[in-house]
């Protein structure tokens, strides 16, 4: 998997950045307005906000009084990508597969068909 | 039927350095059954679907080293998917490799079909059988990085959205 993806999930992995990014989905927010609903210093929500940045999950402002939070979507579409399109194509032609190979075996097996290897 | 479905025969999915997807997944049959179930038309319209949803009313298969292969979706939205490529080895029943694009299936001839992202992938199926079980490996060689990440992407926009939309509620 691609250096982003596994920056990103390591950055989703922690309940307090999930949480952060829940409240950006509601729009920008300062560092302030992020640590408020944590018992958290203002430092430690700093830190969990690099590793985010780092992710490409949030991207801050150039204000540099508030320096703004937003929530960035890309490596998020990337993580659905590889969780749900293609892996969903095949998982599912994959379980049809199997009942049809059971169909098969079975017609095989009734028709007394020796096995070619 | 779900006992066969076990966690051994889940299906693994990996991107593999810049340009590949590797794909392992068993199944409780024997190899050649298998390598029926992936070159005989009429069997290939059968599984190889997708999500519920999508049918095969086109399956074309020639199956020869240089031969054509052709498989056109419609889903019940109305939707429209196409893949294709040509053979280019045929060992029966331990090995195929394939060429494959995908297009948005407006036509049988995938020559006049607008192609979904440009240049083609190289898939190489292995069938390993042990005590009745085959082990399908199917190893995707795409031209680039970018390429590669969109077929992960291809044509399953509802099945990006579902778990897009899932991931979202994740995070709430």
């Amino acid at each position: 998997m691609s250096k982003q993806l596994d920056l990103t999930f390591s950055a989703l992995a922690d309940p307090t950045r999930r949480a952060i990014l829940a409240r950006l989905k509601g729009g920008e927010a300062s560092v302030m307005e992020l640590a408020e609903p944590f018992d958290m210093s203002l430092p430690a929500i700093s830190k969990h906000l690099k590793v985010l940045e780092r992710a490409g999950l949030i991207a801050r402002g150039r204000d540099a009084q508030r320096r703004p939070c937003r929530l960035q979507a890309a490596p998020l579409e990337e993580i659905a990508e590889w969780t749900g399109g293609f892996r969903r194509f095949w998982e599912s032609s994959f379980d049809r597969l199997d009942d049809h190979l059971a169909q098969m075996t079975k017609k095989e097996s009734r028709h007394g068909r020796k096995k070619r290897k | 039927m779900d006992a066969r479905r076990g966690s051994d025969h889940k299906l693994v999915v990996d991107g593999v350095g810049e340009r590949e997807i590797v794909m392992t997944r068993a199944v409780a049959a024997p190899r050649h059954l298998v390598f029926d179930a992936w070159t005989k038309p009429e069997q290939v319209a059968r599984w190889l679907l997708g999500p519920a949803g999508w049918t095969m009313p086109f399956c074309k298969i020639d199956l020869r080293v240089g031969g054509a292969w052709r498989y056109l979706y419609v889903h019940d939205s109305g939707k429209k998917m196409g893949m294709g490529g040509v053979y280019r080895e045929i060992a029966a029943p331990d090995r195929l490799v394939f060429s494959e694009s995908m297009d948005h299936g407006e036509s049988e001839d995938i020559e006049v079909s607008t192609k979904m992202f440009p240049g083609e992938s190289v898939n190489t199926l292995t069938l390993v059988e042990k005590d009745g079980v085959t082990t399908m490996k199917l190893v995707g060689l795409y031209p680039s990085r970018e390429t590669r990440d969109a077929a992960l992407a291809s044509g399953m926009e509802k099945g990006v959205r579902a778990s897009f939309d899932r991931l979202e509620e994740m995070i709430s």
